[in-house]
């Protein structure tokens, strides 16, 4: 867990953060979403400090972070970067062993380790393990840095803008694999975005900064249905809510078949996103729709499903 | 690949016409039909001049690296530009002064010899490579370094596990520049009784022997020749 205490940080003058408190769940991701230069990136760095915070403080599983030197703190916290800052001079599994290294690891140990995470992130072990950076796309050194940053398997994990980098197709892909790595490994992950669609898809919840202070924290749920202010509301917009459909599969949101009543005629593959689902009901001007995986049917949709709170969190 | 490698190993061509060259009565033997005088027998062979002259450059080289290196890592940490600056300029200033009043200047306080030779070559030796030094340490991506720190490496982790790596090649490079210029430059270092292959220059000068001065010459350029070939050699490949 970790908690933000009156944090804050002058640079000269002007405050970057100010009396910022937040508490980080353990096992969920929280996105720290703003806009740019709302002092996202400060209070990220404050955690690990590579900042050092001009007031308050930082406590990671209820000690206080000054307590620790800052070498040893970072070690047992993962960090990703936008520019990823892969080591250009080595082989794809010495920047993935690069933790565990400076921990004196076993190095046997830490070269299984490493194919497990390179498996884990989507890079075959044997195609990539002795690749060089520049031999990768940006997809594929964005995976890497992932499997670097998880390597010493921390238990926290700090990401600054990490597919913010990538054109939209291998943001997307990235997005879907790290859900899925998520899911599995139930970190807990600070991630700052200035995306909302990336925050409202891939965040338990969402930490909204406004010039240095927190506007809202709460579920994306939260923030579309329940804003604080205005500012919250203007911010994520009008279409907030279909931006959040947007980011699930319609599977999420269907009822189950209940065997009594027909199939609706009209129907859509669970994987799709339920924003498209939606358009299919306006453009089919029909109340309910099938939802099929594989031409096998397995629930129904209809406005009212998609139109609930929003879906479950897993 | 394989033809890249080939021609990379095309570059030793330079010392061995070096060592065909160092061969008693081989550059006699070339430059005396030319009709320009006669190179006949130095009291010192020709090969052990050259030896002399390579002692003096690799010696200043390495100790340029030594000095060099250490001051280039000290004025790039960070807050230090006002050193750095400071570094360059005086660095820089070394290498205006003409090289004969470098080695005159030196001759009062260390005398004759190889010395005041070897105190010139060190401080015209170091303007390149400092210069390629602070270059390349300041070139490392910001990325990379911000990511040492962020996982957690120490200061002193970051240079050698980082920074020095990726600032080989230029780092590399400055030295290979330093070291070939010397070769030129210690040819001066005859005159204050240093030896070397400014010694048949120097001789031939005063004896009005073409011939002698051109043996001394074509040894020094070939050598200067070998060294560029032999230290782009040892650098990587990209
Ligand atoms: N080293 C610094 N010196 C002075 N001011 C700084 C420094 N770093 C950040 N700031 C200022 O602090 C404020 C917050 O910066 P920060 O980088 O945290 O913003 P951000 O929310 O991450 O923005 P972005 O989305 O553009 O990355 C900005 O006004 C910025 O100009
Ligand atoms: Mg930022």
């Amino acid at each position: 867990m970790i908690e933000l205490h009156h944090l804050e940080k002058r640079f000269g003058d002007s405050f970057a953060v100010q009396d910022l408190n937040l508490t980080f769940p353990d096992g969920e991701l929280t996105a720290l979403l703003g806009p740019s230069g709302c002092g996202k990136t400060t209070t990220l760095r404050m955690i690990n400090r590579l900042i050092e915070p001009s007031g308050g403080q930082v406590r990671l599983n209820g000690q206080d972070t000054r307590a620790l030197k800052p070498e040893a703190l970072r070690r047992g916290i993962g960090y990703v970067i936008q520019q990823v800052g892969l080591f250009p001079h080595l082989n794809v599994a010495q920047n993935v062993a690069t933790v565990p290294d400076l921990l004196g690891r076993d190095r046997r140990a830490t070269a299984a380790r490493v194919d497990e995470l390179l498996d884990l992130v989507g890079l075959d072990p044997d195609t990539f393990r002795h690749k060089r950076p520049g031999e990768l796309s940006g997809g594929q050194a964005q995976r890497v840095g992932v499997a670097r940053a998880l390597a010493a398997d921390p238990p926290v994990l700090l990401m600054d803008e990490p597919f913010g980098a990538l054109d939209p197709l291998a943001r997307d892909r990235l997005q879907d694999a790290f859900r899925d790595i998520q899911r599995r490994l139930r970190k807990t992950v600070v991630m700052v975005t200035h995306d909302i669609d990336e925050a409202l898809r891939l965040g338990d919840r969402v930490a909204l900064m406004n010039a240095g202070r927190l506007e809202q924290f709460g579920t994306p749920d939260d923030l579309i249905h329940r804003p604080v202010s205005d500012f919250v509301r203007q911010f994520l917009g009008e279409d907030a809510a279909l931006r959040q459909l947007a980011g699930q599969p319609v599977s999420r949101f269907m009822a189950a078949l209940d065997g009594a009543s027909p199939l609706p005629p009209v129907a859509v593959e669970d994987t799709l996103n339920a924003r498209s689902a939606l358009a299919v009901l306006l453009r089919e001007g029909t109340d309910r729709l099938t939802v099929t995986r594989g031409g096998q049917a397995v629930g129904t949709v209809g406005w009212a499903d998609l139109r609930t709170s929003g879906p479950e969190r897993p | 690949m394989r033809g890249g490698r080939g021609g990379r190993w095309a570059a030793l061509v330079w010392p061995a016409l070096l060592l065909l060259c160092l061969i008693p009565g081989v550059l006699p033997a070339l430059i005396d039909p030319l009709g320009l005088g006669e190179v006949g027998t130095p009291e010192r062979p020709l090969w052990q001049l050259t030896l002399t002259h390579l002692g003096l450059v690799v010696l200043a080289s390495v100790v340029v690296l030594a000095l060099g290196l250490p001051l280039a890592v000290a004025v790039t940490r960070p807050g230090r530009d006002a050193l750095r600056q400071l570094s360059e300029t005086l660095v820089g200033l070394g290498q205006t002064v003409p090289t004969f009043a470098v080695l005159a200047l030196a001759v009062p306080a260390l005398g004759f010899g190889w010395a005041p030779t070897l105190l010139g070559l060190i401080v015209y030796g170091l303007v390149p490579v400092v210069s390629n030094a602070v270059v390349g340490l300041q070139g490392v991506s910001p990325g990379a370094l911000d990511a040492a720190r962020g996982m957690g490496m120490s200061a002193r982790q970051r240079l050698w596990r980082v920074e020095l790596p990726l600032a080989r090649p230029v780092i590399l490079a400055g030295v290979r520049t330093s070291t070939v210029y010397n070769v030129g430059t210690a040819t001066v270092g005859a005159a204050l009784g240093a030896g070397g292959l400014g010694e048949p220059i120097i001789n031939g000068l005063s004896q009005q022997n073409t011939a002698l001065v051109l043996s001394g010459a074509v040894l020094a350029a070939l050598l200067a020749l070998s060294l560029d070939a032999l230290m782009a050699l040892s650098e990587p490949r990209p």
